[in-house]
C-alpha cells in the first residue's frame, strides 16, 4: 500500500491517510481481511504522531472500511461492507446532482444527459475489455 | 491505553522575578509530549521540580505512580534524562560513561550501552569535549537508554543540533515509544520537527499553562486568517491573536468556534504550531 503525506495540501494528515486507505480498498489494491500496518508502526514510518494515526484508523472504522481488533490490529472489511456501499452511493448521488445542476444551468436536456452517461459507461467498458 | 506515567498538579514556585503558577498536565504511557514555550517560560524549572532538583512551594508530582520525593527517588532508575549543554567531564570518552555513570543505576546494562554507541554512531575515540553537539546528545541518550527507562525526559535537546541530527533524534524517540508502554517529555522552543510527531503538547507561557492536551486538538481550535487592510474591522481587531499588519493587509490567529463571525473576504487556512507559538508569544491571549 502506498501512503504519501503532503504538508502543503492543506488537508489534515489524518484525512490524507483516510483518503488513501479508502482509495486502496475501493480499487481492490487492499483485499478483504488484509491486515493494515499497526497504528504505531505506521506513525513511525510516516514520522507523524500516534494520535493522528489513531484518528485516521478510527474514522476508517466508523465509515465501515476497516475493523480494529483490540490487541490484534486493523483489518480491511472490503468494498462489500454495507457502510462502504452506502457511502459510495451517497458520493455518486452528490456527483450526479452536480451534473444535473450544471446541465440545468447550461440548458442541456435530460435525454442528452442520459446519452452522455451511457457513452461514458460504454467507453469505460471498452477500456476494460482491451 | 496505559496509565499516566507523569501527572503534574497545580505546581507553584515563587522566585523573585518569576513564578510557576498552577502548572498542571499529564502524560499517558505510549506517547510523546512536547513541552513548549519561549525561553524563560518555566520549562526547565518545571522539569527540575519533576526531578526533585528544586522543591516546589505547593503542588503534586506523580512520577510512575510515586508522589513523594523518596518514592520518586526509588523509580529514578526508570527515568532517562537528557539535559541541554555539556553534562560529562571534558576528558571522558564514550566508554567512560559506562564505568562511572553505570554504577548509579542498578539496572544499568553495559552491553546495551555498547550496542547503542554503535547504533547511534557515536565515536568512541575522541574526548567528550571534542564530540559534536549531536554526538554529545546521543551519548546522553545512550546512557539514558542503557538503564531501560519507561519515561524519557529531555530538556532542550535540539538546540544546537543540525537538521540531520534533529531528524535522527525524532526517529529515535518514535522508536522508543513504539511499544506503547513508554513515554517521552521533550521540552523545546524549536517546534518544527517536533510538531510532526508529538501526540500531546503542554504550552507554557510566563509560568502558566496556556494549553495542554492533544496537538491535533490544539491545532483544531484555531485557524490562520488573512485579509486586506480594509477587512480588518474593529470586531476582528478586538479578538485576533498575534495581529500582524502591513500596508497591504493583515494576518493573525482566530478561534475556530468564531469563524462564523468572519466576512467571506477573509482567507482562512489551517494553523501550524510555530505560528501559534509566535502569535501567543506576542501577547495574544488564548481563548478558553
Amino acid at each position: 500500500m502506498r501512503i504519501v503525506i503532503s504538508n502543503q495540501s492543506g488537508k489534515p494528515i489524518y484525512e490524507q491517510i483516510e483518503d488513501q486507505v479508502k482509495a486502496a480498498i475501493l480499487s481492490g489494491q487492499l483485499k478483504v481481511n488484509e491486515q493494515l500496518p499497526s497504528i504505531r508502526s505506521l506513525a513511525r514510518d510516516l514520522r507523524i504522531s500516534v494520535i493522528t494515526t489513531t484518528r485516521a484508523y478510527h474514522e476508517l472504522e466508523a465509515a465501515g472500511f476497516i475493523t480494529n481488533v483490540q490487541g490484534k490490529g486493523a483489518y480491511v472489511l472490503g468494498q462489500d461492507s454495507a457502510l462502504v456501499r452506502e457511502n459510495a452511493l451517497r458520493d455518486i448521488e452528490a456527483s450526479l446532482n452536480q451534473a444535473i445542476d450544471t446541465a440545468n444551468m447550461a440548458h442541456i436536456a435530460p435525454s442528452e444527459l442520459h446519452t452522455m452517461l451511457d457513452t461514458l459507461l460504454q467507453a469505460e467498458e471498452t477500456d476494460h475489455g482491451r | 491505553m496505559g496509565a499516566d506515567l507523569l501527572t503534574v498538579t497545580n505546581l507553584n514556585k515563587q522566585y523573585a522575578e518569576f513564578q510557576l503558577a498552577d502548572v498542571s498536565f499529564q502524560l499517558p504511557a505510549g506517547y510523546i509530549m512536547g513541552f513548549i514555550g519561549p525561553n524563560g517560560a518555566g520549562k526547565t524549572t518545571t522539569i527540575k521540580a519533576i526531578l526533585d532538583m528544586i522543591r516546589p512551594d505547593t503542588g503534586q508530582i506523580e512520577l510512575l505512580g510515586q508522589t513523594t520525593p523518596q518514592g520518586r527517588e526509588s523509580v529514578r532508575d526508570q527515568i532517562g534524562i537528557v539535559l541541554d549543554g555539556p553534562v560529562y567531564p571534558d576528558s571522558w570518552r564514550a566508554e567512560t560513561v559506562s564505568r562511572y555513570v553505570g554504577p548509579f543505576f542498578p539496572s544499568w546494562d553495559p552491553d546495551k550501552f555498547k550496542e547503542l554507541l554503535q547504533d547511534f554512531a557515536i565515536p568512541t575515540k575522541p574526548k567528550y569535549r571534542d564530540l559534536s553537539t549531536g554526538a554529545k546528545i546521543k551519548l546522553q541518550l545512550a546512557a539514558a537508554f542503557a538503564h531501560h527507562p519507561r519515561l524519557l525526559i529531555l530538556d532542550e535537546p535540539t538546540s544546537g543540533l543540525d537538521p540531520i541530527a534533529r531528524d535522527e533524534l525524532i526517529g529515535i524517540l518514535q522508536d522508543f515509544i513504539s511499544d506503547g508502554q513508554r513515554s517521552v517529555l521533550i521540552s523545546t522552543h524549536d517546534v518544527l520537527e517536533l510538531a510532526k510527531v508529538a501526540d500531546y503538547v503542554t504550552y507554557l507561557l510566563a509560568g502558566k499553562v496556556t494549553f495542554t492536551g492533544s496537538l491535533d486538538e490544539l491545532l483544531d481550535r484555531y485557524v490562520m486568517i488573512k485579509g486586506g487592510p480594509n477587512d480588518l474591522t474593529p470586531a476582528i481587531q478586538a479578538n485576533i491573536i498575534g495581529l500582524q499588519r502591513s500596508v497591504v493587509g493583515f494576518a493573525g490567529i482566530w478561534p475556530t468556534d468564531q469563524i462564523a463571525t468572519l466576512p467571506a473576504s477573509i482567507v482562512q487556512e489551517p494553523v501550524d504550531l510555530e505560528s501559534l507559538m509566535i502569535a501567543f508569544g506576542k501577547g495574544g491571549r488564548p481563548h478558553a
